[in-house]
């Protein structure tokens, strides 16, 4: 594919913190190469602004290799993106033409307040984790982690579902804001393994609990989720989710 | 842990109109199956028969109360889910992906469900009020009384307005059940790997040949069209 350089509009959202309204802000950058990804263009564009004496973008990164779930951001009205199954630190400039003005604003939930700019907080989703989304391991010495033998389907079907980064790009490009398709993953992942059986009922009750107290809307399967996934997390898993809290609160104690 | 749970989190609200749209989408069939009668030959004696006997048969009649609580509880968490999922983001969003990555239909269900309620009350006003509080001609049919429900028919679908309103009611009802059916297996953790495609398939024929079927019967009643079954009472 031919290299080329693009001039870009920006309108991005500015917000000071938590407390205060947001606002968009439009800026010119020019000479944007086709092989930066977009976090590299706004790195460019952040060096401008601190060169003029402005406060650079605020945005959420980490690895930039696509698989810690820290980047965010809205971009055109879809989170991470127009391309599929990427997230934005691997999503280049390629996908955009010279003359493109782009609008970029921060994941929107009431579960995610902005912090700052395009930052969000997603603790939201630690505090579901905390809720149940781990699995108690006795102390003593390792156990051989071929010693229990797992199904193939199920370790396919697992490995599937925990390929979630928690990113929250589920939430952002839902209608309702629903973390549905992030707490399936993270339920299915362990019910699928016999290593998550003994917390099985009781870790879909209480995420499911903890997930109604952060403020999430409730899923209408309009399936938005699955189609912005950068991991591509299917909505099967939300299926699986429903019947897993069905049985454990029909089959409670 | 309890059981109660079921109806107060979030799955749970989902779950009470999924079921309730369950009830209602058997409702539907039963409805149709008994109207289809208009479409086929010596329609207002097969119609008028076949009203009689739903409207005279004792568990019909139980189960007409449990429709009602059934439509009842669809409606009002329909609302109070719709409102509670808008309420979720406060801080809405410059430009939104729209139809690139859901359906329009998926999205608007509130809207859609809006609409038919709106066709519903006309339609119970239409039918359902002079079936149960008088207003209908009777008619005889070997020595026995019958409400003559099909000329009630012939004069509302005479009005021309009146039909287009019947087919824009069924449009809503048709894409409201194309979303709906699989949105309700789903929601009942009855899609899975092996018959997602399936449901849906299922969803999508029921969602074009009940409505269709629906949209028939006024177009029928109003131009006197009738498919000739040679004397043979179909259906009933």
């Amino acid at each position: 594919m031919q290299h080329y350089s693009m001039n870009l509009k920006l309108k991005v959202w500015r917000q000071r913190n938590v407390n205060e309204q947001g606002h968009f802000e439009t800026y010119d950058v020019e000479n944007v190469s086709s092989e930066m990804s977009f976090l590299e263009m706004i790195d460019v564009l952040n060096e401008q602004l601190i060169a003029k004496g402005g406060e650079p973008i605020a945005f959420d990164h980490d690895c930039r290799e696509g698989i810690c779930g820290m980047c965010s951001m809205v971009i055109d009205g879809r989170p991470h993106g127009p391309w599929k199954g990427t997230t934005t630190c691997q999503l280049h400039m390629r996908a955009f033409k010279d003359g493109d003005k782009i609008t970029v604003e921060p994941f929107r939930a009431n579960a995610f307040p902005v912090i700052k700019d395009l930052m969000v907080s997603r603790s939201a989703f630690d505090r579901i984790i905390q809720a149940g989304g781990y699995v108690s391991v006795n102390t003593g010495n390792a156990v051989d982690g071929n010693a229990l033998p797992i199904e193939k389907d199920k370790a396919d079907d697992a490995f599937a579902a925990a390929a979630c980064i928690g990113c929250g790009a589920c939430v952002a490009a839902c209608k309702n804001a629903s973390a549905m398709l992030f707490v399936s993953a993270k339920v299915s992942h362990l019910a699928l393994l016999p290593q998550g059986e003994p917390e099985r009922k009781q870790r879909v009750v209480n995420m499911i609990a903890q997930m109604d107290k952060e403020g999430f809307g409730s899923c209408t399967n309009t399936y938005a989720c699955e189609a912005e996934c950068p991991k591509e997390i299917s909505v099967l898993n939300i299926a699986r989710l429903n019947r897993e809290y069905l049985d454990a609160t029909l089959s409670a104690d | 842990m309890n059981w109660s749970q079921i109806f107060t989190s979030s799955i749970g609200k989902k779950l009470v109109m999924a079921m309730t749209g369950f009830f209602l989408v058997v409702f539907l069939l039963v409805h149709c199956y008994i109207n289809a009668n208009v479409l086929f030959s010596n329609p207002e004696e097969n119609f008028n028969r076949a009203a009689h006997f739903m409207g005279s048969n004792i568990l019909i009649r139980i189960m007409e109360i449990g429709l009602f609580l059934g439509f009842i509880l669809h409606i009002v968490q329909g609302y109070k889910l719709e409102l509670q999922n808008r309420s979720s983001r406060k801080s809405r969003y410059a430009v939104t992906a729209g139809n690139k990555t859901s359906k329009w239909y998926s999205r608007s269900m509130a809207l859609l469900g809006t609409l038919i309620l709106l066709f519903l009350v006309l339609h119970l006003v239409h039918f359902w009020v002079p079936s149960r509080f008088g207003g209908l001609t009777d008619v005889q049919y070997d020595g026995k009384t019958y409400h003559n429900l099909y000329a009630q028919m012939q004069d509302i679908f005479a009005v021309p307005w009146v039909v287009v309103v019947y087919l824009l009611g069924c449009f809503s009802l048709s894409w409201h059940l194309l979303h709906g059916v699989q949105s309700a297996a789903q929601t009942l953790g009855i899609s899975s790997k092996n018959y997602f495609g399936t449901i849906k398939t299922i969803g999508i024929v029921f969602s074009i040949v009940v409505p269709l079927l629906f949209a028939l019967m006024p177009l029928f009643v109003h131009f006197g069209w009738q498919i000739n079954t040679g004397g043979v009472s179909l259906l009933f």
